[in-house]
């Protein structure tokens, strides 16, 4: 099993979850985040005085896939949340080891 | 027995008698007529005016209430960071319920009293003597009471408009202790000057230097604003400040503030025409140009210097402009007004945006940069614009009317106009030097560095603003 972890604008969320339904990922965490990678951010004048604001609001979203699922997942996010300039975010991968259903107790594959 | 004859005597018997009666009663009324109506019309008009005198400077009052609550809560509730938000309302807030009981208790007769030069007298200590009958001096139309009421409101926001300075790092019992000294030390004293009877500077009943103030350009805006500076030397800056952008965590709750002031602002300075006629009105329309061509000179100098136009700067400078024209609203024609207006929105951007910054100081919400400086700015240019056609305050012995200001043909007004901001200056900075040490070595003024970094509201109140919880 493994996590996949992106941060995406914003403004993609709505497309990267349309994606992601449409290959059949059921299941995600969306979180609002602030950061920045190698993105400037932009200045603000409060009395008088410039200011930059450098965390940027951006969207988290995680989810654990089986292993197969990966590849599709990953090109699904690239394809809707890209626009091609920086600030686009990153998308991270990561093993899981172990998955457990609260309902029901299930594990592994069967809890995704 | 009941033939026509007899219901005949009957009838004219009853004609005679009501006729006779009439006549009787004509004869009573008819002296009553001439002295007795008049008299009885005289008193009526009387009424009526002083009803509708009345019934504006009531509502005149709750206007100036709601300026400080909410008005001024949330213009610097908006302000300052999220955690420190209720405290700020609640300084406020708190001022309207101390203030109300300390004038009720001495303030509105140190101020309104009749002592000396300086200051009132303790006749009307616990409200004695101040009832329905109207002080002649005073408001000749309305009872004392309600003037008494609506000054209330006057006192009540001046000490509210400097904890702009000293906002988000000054203890909440501090607080309390120095507005119950400053309120009794300097504010009163500045309103028996200005406005009370045998005031040093009351140019409406004789004083030594007139200083025209209609509604508190000196009083209110002048002692409030430096008090604030003051203030805000002796606390010192905020923690991380200027490194650390503060911004307001809410603009939103600012704008409302701001529209409620400038709405509020009509009683303020419409209402200190003390009647409703046509001086009311002249005030009225003074009040809204200022502020209008302050938001104009305001927003035009930052859409320069900046590039961009913001709210915050908007309405700052409507403020800017209402405090401008506090002094001069009912002495100044609407195109007078424009000008002090413009004149108040650009000076105090600078203030704001340039000579804040070079200076260092950490006036937090710039309570000296808006109420001190416009206050001041006002102040003088009602010696500039103030006309006898608006409103005829000078007249000589025959009762004819002098000029008021430099554009009416008398110079040596603006001379007194200084000496009045200079009085206020000096009692403002004198006195709450005094007050500040006197509160510091017994209460502590400060927050300690912990409590101003977890916050005032959870460590002077043990609040949050705003709980989202995380559980449903």
């Amino acid at each position: 099993m493994t996590k996949v972890e992106a941060v995406i604008q914003t403004s993609k969320l709505e497309a990267v979850k349309i994606a992601l339904h449409d290959i059949g990922v059921e299941g995600m965490t969306v979180l609002e985040a602030r950061g920045h990678g190698r993105q400037k951010g932009h200045t603000e004048f409060y009395r008088g005085r410039e200011y930059t604001v450098d965390l940027l609001p951006k969207i988290k979203l995680e989810m654990v896939l089986a292993d197969d699922m990966v590849e599709r997942t990953v090109d699904a996010i690239m394809g809707a949340a890209r626009t091609g300039q920086i600030g686009d975010g990153k998308i991270f991968l990561s093993r899981v080891d172990e998955a457990i259903r609260i309902r029901n107790q299930e594990r592994g594959i069967a809890a995704l | 027995m009941f033939t026509g004859k007899f219901w005949i005597r009957w009838a004219l018997l009853l004609v005679f008698v009501s006729a006779a009666l009439q006549g009787a009663f004509s004869q009573a009324t008819a002296s009553d007529t001439q002295a007795d109506r008049i008299a009885k019309l005289e008193q009526a008009v009387a009424d009526a005016k002083g009803s509708a005198d009345n019934s504006w400077m009531l509502v005149s009052s709750a206007l100036v209430l709601m300026m400080t609550g909410p008005g001024l809560a949330l213009f610097y509730g908006g302000l300052v960071r999220k955690k420190n938000v209720l405290a700020t309302m609640m300084q406020s807030f708190a001022l309207m319920a101390l203030v109300t009981v300390l004038w009720a208790l001495i303030g509105y007769s140190l101020s309104f009293g009749s002592g000396n030069s300086f200051i009132g007298s303790l006749s009307h200590l616990f409200l004695r003597g101040v009832g329905a009958q109207p002080e002649a001096a005073y408001a000749a139309t309305i009872p004392q009471q309600t003037f008494m009421v609506y000054q209330l409101m006057f006192a009540i926001i001046t000490p509210a408009l400097i904890t702009g300075a000293f906002a988000e790092r000054m203890k909440f019992s501090a607080m309390v202790l120095f507005m119950v000294l400053w309120s009794v030390l300097v504010y009163d004293p500045m309103a028996h000057m200005v406005w009370g009877k045998g005031g040093l500077l009351n140019a409406a009943l004789g004083g030594h230097f007139p200083t025209l103030d209609f509604a508190g350009g000196t009083v209110v805006h002048v002692t409030s604003g430096v008090s604030a500076l003051v203030c805000a030397l002796y606390l010192g800056k905020r923690l991380g400040y200027p490194q650390e952008p503060m911004p307001p965590h809410s603009v939103v709750l600012s704008f409302i503030g701001a529209c409620l002031l400038w709405v509020g602002w009509f009683g303020f300075n419409a209402g200190s025409a003390l009647s409703a006629g046509s001086l009311a009105t002249s005030a009225f329309v003074a009040t809204h140009f200022g502020a209008a061509a302050a938001v104009v000179g305001w927003v035009g100098a930052e859409w320069l210097c900046n590039g961009k136009p913001s709210a915050l700067g908007a309405i700052s400078g409507a403020v800017a402009g209402l405090v401008a024209i506090t002094p001069a609203a009912g002495f100044v024609s609407p195109m007078s007004a424009l000008c002090i207006g413009l004149i108040a929105g650009v000076v105090c951007y600078l203030m704001v945006a340039r000579v804040k910054a070079r200076l260092g100081y950490d006036d937090s919400l710039d309570a000296f940069g808006v109420h001190g400086v416009g206050g001041t700015v006002g102040a003088l240019l009602t010696g500039v614009f103030a006309t006898s056609i608006v409103n005829p305050i000078f007249k000589d012995a025959q009762g004819n009317s002098l000029p008021s200001g430099l554009l009416d043909g008398n110079a040596g007004q603006l001379l007194n106009q200084f000496v009045g901001v200079a009085i206020a200056w000096g009692l403002a900075v004198v006195g709450t030097i005094v007050i500040l040490k006197l509160v510091d070595l017994t209460v502590g003024l400060r927050v300690s560095s912990d409590h101003e970094v977890q916050g005032l509201d959870l460590s002077q109140h043990g609040e949050e603003g705003y709980y989202f919880e995380v559980s449903a």
